[in-house]
């Protein structure tokens, strides 16, 4: 049995301060390869286990930077190059024209590359994760907060870790296959 | 406090206790995979969708008639196409007040009510979409007139123009609040993968749900983004609104050629999508015994919500006035005195009805928490909203400057028809959606349940 491929190794909690409590543990002990998983947000619980990524607060300003110069540039070349119509001898570049268009393209492109950025950070679309394959799992979006430790982790031992993460009050430590 | 009986103001709570994570789950994602559906919804949809037959019979007849069919001609160029187009979209406003406004605001209360009202937002925006691409009697042509794009005729669209800044504001709105609802269901149809029983359904939500699992490090970027979201669509709602206006204050006809237009225009907005949003929730608490999660409180905090923009609205009416007198410019003058005692005089004075005097029983708060009482002025302020629209547009183009050209407008069968078609149409979507989606944020009403307090912990 011990011999079976393992992803790693996860500890059920039956509330949210059982899982923060043991992902600071977790983390202290010098595992560095965990995750946390509950069915809602937990601000400490991210920070227990030491996530903490501003990567999309840049990309959601080149996505407005972009919409940005779209719009400008659309508008300009459009009304310059393209297609000028003299209208009452009023000025081809009448940019105070423009903000609206340009504002509305600043906020579209700005969501966009938000929300597609929070997707490929996240690594989703993944329809299979070896953590799927623990039955209580399903209790994840429900009701129960899980704590998991991978094997690839360099302080991953398996009866060592097991035992470790059955001292943090634990309702239940279950192997994951790959 | 300022007077000893303040403090027994004590305000209903936000979910009703007794609620756990599982209760919360179970409850919510029960109403789409519990198995039993009431019979109202049956009956709703089945009305809903005849009268969207409707608007395809419209619709259709339009295409091929054209829009000599309807009630429009000179001087009145803008009939109910505009009206409805402007109604809606404005009733599509509350969504996304709600979803970012006050999560900015840190609303707490906005949990219950904000999918639910990003629901409302999409298919009234849908609905609003319809109007000006019919309009143009010949909407597959509509793409290079709208549209900047690279075509065999070498013209492009005029961006000096506010239709076109519609354009861009009404898309850009649309796909906004569909990626901020889409982002904001992401966990729940995870929610509805893991309970449901059937293969099939699974794979269905488990397709939607990208394959969520809950980890910290996707909440940790997840509540960013929502954040971020919130923050763009903040100034995006209150531009959607002002952009609809400006294709009225661009132009020169007295009544529409007003500087108060914006401000009163998203304030009109906003009270308009409250009143649907209660006309909603008010009924479908009630058939799907969601009382523990849609409070007295949640009512009574939009009953506030409404009377607050609607006086809003009442000083721009106000405003409209003192200017027709103030600018002692004779045209400006004769619209409001031709408002108030034209032709049209009616509508406009069953406006002020509506819109300014019902929604004052809203200082009472025996009828703020009465849900029947809530209903009742809601109903009437949709119905204002939409003889505001009306007088703006009809009114205002009818007598303009040369009594030569001055004209009544009648709508036709075939403006009313196309007008309740949408209704139709914005019902049976709505149904649709409560009946496969979780109509309550079933994630982030286990953040309210008392249980979600992490001991030890600041806050949450």
């Amino acid at each position: 049995m011990d011999a079976a491929p393992l992803y790693g190794l996860m500890a059920e909690f039956d509330g949210p301060t059982g899982l923060v409590e043991a992902a600071k543990r977790a983390y202290a002990e010098g595992y560095r390869n965990i995750d946390a998983f509950s069915p809602y947000p937990i601000e400490e619980a991210w920070e227990a286990i030491g996530q903490h990524d501003r990567r999309l607060s840049l990309i959601v300003l080149g996505g407005g930077l972009a919409g940005l110069l779209t719009g400008i540039g659309l508008q300009e070349w459009v009304h310059l190059f393209a297609y000028p119509i003299n209208i009452a001898g009023k000025p081809l570049n009448s940019w105070p024209q423009f903000v609206p268009v340009t504002f509305e393209l600043t906020i579209l492109f700005a969501s966009i590359a938000g929300v597609i950025g929070m997707i490929v950070l996240n690594g989703l679309p993944m329809p299979y994760h070896p953590v799927f394959n623990v039955e209580r799992f399903e209790r994840a979006s429900r009701d129960k907060f899980f704590l998991l430790v991978e094997a690839t982790d360099p302080k991953f031992d398996r009866a060592k870790t097991r035992d470790f993460l059955k001292g943090l009050n634990a309702s239940e430590v279950n192997d994951v296959a790959p | 406090m300022l007077n000893p009986k303040a403090a027994t103001y004590e305000p209903a709570p936000l979910i009703e206790p007794g609620h756990t994570f599982g209760s919360i789950t179970d409850k919510i994602a029960g109403v789409v995979l519990g198995g039993r559906t009431p019979l109202t919804w049956f009956i709703v949809v089945s009305i809903g969708f005849m009268i969207m037959g409707m608007l395809g019979m419209a619709v259709t007849w339009l295409i091929i008639k054209g829009t000599g069919i309807w009630g429009v001609n000179i001087p009145i160029g803008w009939g109910f196409a505009i009206i409805n187009f402007v109604w809606w979209i404005g009733i599509g406003h509350a969504g996304t007040l709600i979803s970012a406004i006050l999560l900015l605001l840190k609303q707490g209360w906005r949990t219950s009510i904000n999918r639910f009202a990003e629901g409302m937002t999409i298919f009234a925006v849908m609905c609003a979409g319809l109007f000006p691409l019919i309009h143009t009697g010949r909407p597959w042509l509509a793409a290079y007139w709208l549209f900047p794009y690279p075509n065999s005729m070498s013209i492009w669209p005029q961006f000096r123009s506010p239709l076109i800044w519609d354009v861009f504001a009404v898309s850009t709105y649309f796909t906004v609040s569909l990626i901020f609802w889409y982002v904001g269901l992401i966990p729940d149809l995870a929610t509805l993968r893991d309970k449901a029983k059937l293969k099939s359904v699974k794979m269905a939500y488990g397709m939607l749900a990208l394959g969520w699992r809950g980890s910290a490090r996707h909440w940790q970027r997840y509540e960013h983004v929502y954040l971020l979201l919130a923050g763009l669509s903040t100034p995006l709602v209150l531009s959607v609104h002002t952009v609809v206006s400006f294709d009225f204050a661009i132009g020169i006809i007295p009544g529409w050629h007003a500087t108060i237009f914006p401000p009163y225009f998203v304030a009109g907005a906003i009270y308009a999508g409250f009143a649907m949003v209660l006309t909603l929730a008010i009924p479908i608490r009630k058939i799907y015994g969601l009382e523990d999660f849609i409070t007295i409180r949640h009512l009574e905090n939009m009953g506030k919500v409404t009377l607050v923009t609607g006086m809003i609205v009442g000083y721009g009416y106000l405003s409209e006035v003192f200017f027709g007198y103030y600018s002692a410019n004779k045209y400006e003058g004769f619209m409001i005195w031709n408002r108030m005692h034209g032709p049209y005089a009616p509508i406009y004075w069953s406006l002020i009805f509506c819109n300014i005097i019902t929604p004052q029983w809203l200082w009472f708060r025996r009828v703020r928490t009465s849900p029947l009482g809530l209903f009742a002025v809601a109903m009437v302020v949709n119905v204002g909203m939409w003889l505001e629209r009306f007088v703006i547009v009809v009114t205002s183009l009818h007598r303009d400057f040369l009594p030569s050209s001055w004209g009544m407008y009648y709508p036709t069968i075939w403006d009313w028809m196309t007008f309740i078609g949408t209704i139709g149409m914005f019902v049976t979507l709505f149904f649709l959606f409560i009946r496969f989606l979780p109509m309550i944020s079933i994630f982030e009403m286990r953040t309210m349940a008392p249980e979600a307090k992490i001991r030890g912990s600041e806050g949450h």
